[in-house]
């Protein structure tokens, strides 16, 4: 059935990995310093890549379009990273980790890349410690664990709910002391518009200086591309305001073929939208479902106060419907759940598109256990209140200051109202074992690529997944392409690709610059992101997403034909930066419409209504739909599918079940 | 759905590039909400300028919920506005009343010259990382993280000054345009922890150095910056950035 070469090594899973290394082609150091690597994205992934590949003798370019390195998306990461250390002796193994990923995906992840990325987690842990990253503690001095959703160990290491700010700090900081070293040149305020393609390999991109509007050529060996999800397709998601798919959209239409773009997660619990001025949605992080029960009325259309409903009115619906999981199963069921109870008419709030978060009964419990510390065996009510908080504000203090500086409510006193929001996306661009696209000398890391999490991402493993990645996978696998290119000398950038390439660039700025239509980018984003919610988000059915396709090819005419951009390209001017990435986004939403039609299936975050079970539960078509969707991009904005079978030889594949 | 009904006059600082002067300019708004965001209600100036044609407002922001550290509007006379602990992505307009006239303005600082209107450039700071702030320990090979235990309260102290997000408010509200609060919370996260023990004093010494060449001012402990931080990082980390020079010029026999 495949069409498509995964270039997975033979043997065995659980060696796979480590013969490949052992046996992994090598550069010798004086080759390294004449070969040049570009990375596009400062994250996790891209920054990771970056300080590995110029300790290890490359000469490496980074880029990034935030004022500095240190501002990736990355950086708001909260609730931790998994690694199977199995410090809790709680059962926890390699094995195990690559399990509940594979289940937690809903089967549609390739095994040999969910096995590698097991294995290295817990070195990912001993390189942050290693680097000064401030991961929370016991008080015997040794590291603290917490759980998060689709497992029953804990294996999440955290720093408050400052994770990922922790974990990029200490990517950054390599990255710092390689630029400083003068082993990295950074490009800040730099947007990466084309890839560029000589003898059908990628031999460097051209990027725009935001600050003077300057287009400039850069040459490398192989690019990697680093530039994380495109979740704000739909306009509102908790990604930052600039996350965009541009650079792996431009590499899509070079040739790189983009898999799975349906697949999208929702994450449960977020701030629920106040407005229609809401530019952002924010997300209250997995972690606090430890230590949180979510609930909505029992009766309908209830407009009491949260504290007004007695304890045997309240539908505590994860616990009754997952009795083994509980609060912590998978996101997407998660989401799910929430959305059947609001659209039935148990939703809470003013807008009834919430539920509640509700921490009182955890609260009273550590208030319990401290007032027992102190010696007081008989507590009263308030006392355990008092205690309680104190702890919920070291665990999660952060979190609780955010909660109640958006919405101007207290939740410590009243419990939080929470409701879905994108989060993360699962699909990206395809990539091979070697993390290689289907462009030679092409790589993609991190979220930007579909690798690792199949149909659902569970919490705690996107930071894992950049940093393996970055750290542990993209610097030795590189080195097999590598190893051929030695001879290569840097290309002079001259070269007839970089100026066609160049050419495509400056044609799309000037194009939208001077149409001066007459409605602004984040008019059409709005409206964009607008369709793709209500008829590709939580839920999607045939009907809906051919209404979707049509929409979006209107959109995409109107855009081209009236949309208004201010100012000019030779100037940082930041609709015109806007306007390039919602023209992609547009092509893009797109095609996750088609993907989303053609998977005649329910998996993880693919929820078609269509195919449920009888309890509502996701119903998968193994037969049919095991395989990953890889889409190339042809002339005239269509896609052709290709198919990479997946092969599940180590894992029973069955009925994902958190019941 | 809320609908707003604030009016506001707002002062915006607007300047082409760096090589031009700047000047505030007015803008009235109408209709604007209490529930949304500071950034969000520059949302609205922004489109209502594109419809009148006109260049909306150039400012940093990405994240918006307050850690990425690139939103930085001088605000009133304060960095990231009336509230303590907060950025100006966090800050809601509910902190404000009808009528209001809001003076908003980019960092103040001769290491951060103005790029465009609000924006401004603190690549200083990232220079000033590349200096020291580190820990110099390659990819690979590193020994089981358990096998270094480190006492909760020394962790939690780093992890406290590490919570520092670079956004610059210390230096912007600083009369002498001082660096040390950013500065010292890098070396005091480094210097509490056993992993950076090796480097302290040669950090401090190159990072302080870099400083310098930055043209950030010095210290004359007014406290400003404690006091506008959005992230409550202490004085202390001055102090005990202060230490360690010290001892690294006088005690240290490694001197940079």
């Amino acid at each position: 059935m495949s069409d498509i070469n995964s270039n997975i090594p033979e043997g065995e899973l659980t060696s796979k990995w480590t013969k490949y290394k052992s046996s992994v082609p090598l550069v010798n150091p004086s080759n390294k310093r004449t070969i040049e690597v570009i990375i596009v994205g400062s994250g996790l992934a891209g920054a990771s890549a970056a300080a590995t590949l110029a300790e290890m003798g490359y000469k490496v370019k980074c880029f990034c379009f935030q004022d500095s390195p240190r501002r990736a998306h990355s950086i708001a990461a909260q609730g931790g990273i998994n690694a199977a250390k199995n410090y809790q002796n709680d059962g926890d193994s390699v094995y195990r980790l690559f399990y509940d990923t594979i289940k937690g995906g809903d089967y549609r992840a390739r095994e040999a890349n969910v096995h590698r990325l097991a294995e290295v987690s817990a070195n990912i842990i001993d390189q942050c410690v290693a680097q000064g990253v401030p991961l929370a503690r016991e008080y015997g001095g040794l590291l603290d664990n917490r759980s998060f959703g689709g497992t029953q160990v804990q294996r999440t290491f955290y720093a408050a709910g400052q994770t990922g700010q922790q974990l990029l700090l200490g990517a950054y900081s390599a990255l710092e002391r390689q630029i400083g070293m003068g082993k990295v040149e950074m490009y800040t305020r730099h947007e990466m518009l084309e890839v560029v393609k000589i003898d059908g390999k990628a031999r460097g991109i051209i990027a725009r200086n935001l600050i003077t509007g300057e287009i400039e050529r850069h040459f490398g060996h192989a690019v990697v591309l680093g530039t994380g999800g495109y979740g704000n397709v739909f306009y509102l998601s908790t990604n930052a305001m600039g996350s965009n798919v541009t650079a792996a959209w431009k590499a899509h239409k070079q040739g790189a073929y983009f898999a799975n773009p349906c697949y999208t997660q929702i994450h449960p619990t977020c701030i629920p939208v106040s407005g229609d001025h809401q530019s952002k949605l924010t997300l209250m992080s997995e972690s606090l479902r430890n230590d949180g029960r979510i609930w909505v009325p029992k009766k309908k259309d209830d407009n009491r106060k949260a504290s007004e409903i007695p304890e045997d009115e309240r539908d505590y619906y994860l616990e009754r419907r997952y009795p083994a999981f509980g609060n912590l199963v998978p996101r997407d069921v998660a989401s799910r759940a929430a959305k059947e109870r609001c659209d039935a008419g148990y939703g809470v709030g003013a807008s009834k598109l919430a539920v509640y978060l509700d921490f009182k009964a955890n609260t009273e419990r550590y208030g319990r256990i401290e007032a027992a510390k102190a010696g007081n065996h008989n507590p009263d009510k308030e006392t355990c209140m008092r205690l309680g908080t104190a702890v919920i504000k070291e665990k999660y203090g952060n979190l609780f200051d955010m909660y109640a500086q958006i919405t101007g409510e207290n939740p410590y006193e009243t419990p939080m109202r929470i409701y879905p929001a994108v989060h993360y996306t699962m699909g990206g661009l395809w990539v091979d074992y070697n993390l290689m696209t289907s462009v030679p000398g092409l790589y993609c890391t991190g979220e930007a690529n579909f690798s690792d999490h199949g149909a659902n991402r569970l919490g705690a493993s996107a930071l894992m997944q950049g940093l393996a990645d970055g750290y542990f996978v993209l610097p030795y696998t590189i080195g097999a392409y590598l190893s051929k290119e030695i001879s290569v000398k840097a290309i002079p950038t001259d070269h007839p690709a970089f100026v066609e390439a160049e050419q495509r660039a400056v044609g799309i700025l000037n194009t939208l610059i001077n149409i001066k239509g007459t409605k602004s980018v984040d008019h059409f984003h709005k409206r964009l992101g607008h369709i793709m919610w209500e008829k590709c988000g939580m839920a999607r059915n045939e009907q809906g997403l051919k209404e979707a396709i049509e929409e979006i090819r209107a959109l995409r005419a109107e855009f081209w034909s009236d949309v208004r951009v201010p100012g000019t390209a030779d100037e940082l001017n930041t609709e015109l930066e806007k306007a390039g990435r919602v023209a992609d986004f547009i092509e893009l939403g797109e095609l996750m419409c088609i993907d989303a039609l053609n998977r005649n299936e329910s998996c993880g975050g693919h929820f078609r209504e269509e195919y449920q079970t009888e309890e509502g539960e996701a119903l998968r078509d193994d037969v049919n739909y095991a395989y990953v969707a890889a889409w190339e991009f042809k002339e005239g904005v269509n896609f052709e599918l290709h198919k990479e079978e997946l092969k599940f030889e180590n894992i029973k594949v069955a009925q994902r079940s958190y019941k | 759905m809320s609908t707003g009904n604030m009016n506001l006059t707002l002062k915006v600082w607007r300047q082409k590039n760096n090589k031009t002067k700047g000047a505030l300019v007015d803008y009235k708004l109408a209709d604007i909400s209490p529930d949304m965001s500071f950034l969000e209600m520059f949302d609205v100036l922004n489109e209502q300028l594109i419809n009148k044609g006109e260049e909306p407002v150039v400012f940093d922001h990405d994240c918006r919920e307050g850690i990425c550290g690139m939103c930085s509007m001088f605000i009133n006379g304060r960095p990231h506005g009336p509230k303590d602990l907060v950025t100006t992505c966090q800050l809601h307009m509910r902190s404000f009343k009808d009528g209001d006239t809001i003076v908003v303005e980019p960092w103040r600082a001769a290491a951060f010259p103005v790029v465009k209107d609000l924006t401004v450039d603190r690549s200083a700071f990232d220079r000033v990382i590349a200096a020291g702030g580190f820990i110099s320990v390659n990819t690979g090979n590193a020994q089981d993280a358990n096998n270094l235990p480190i006492p909760k309260m020394q962790a939690d102290a780093a992890f406290e000054a590490a919570a520092c997000i670079g956004c610059g408010a210390c230096v912007a509200t600083c009369k002498n345009a001082s660096a040390m609060l950013f500065v010292s919370a890098k070396i005091s996260q480094l210097a509490l922890l056993p992993q950076g023990q090796p480097e302290r004093y040669r950090r401090v010494q190159s990072m302080v150095a870099q400083m310098d060449a930055e043209g950030f001012g010095n210290c004359t402990n007014t406290g400003a910056c404690e006091a506008e931080c959005p992230k409550g990082i202490s004085l202390e980390n001055i102090a005990r950035m202060n230490r360690d020079f010290a001892s690294a010029k006088f005690i240290s026999e490694e001197t940079v």
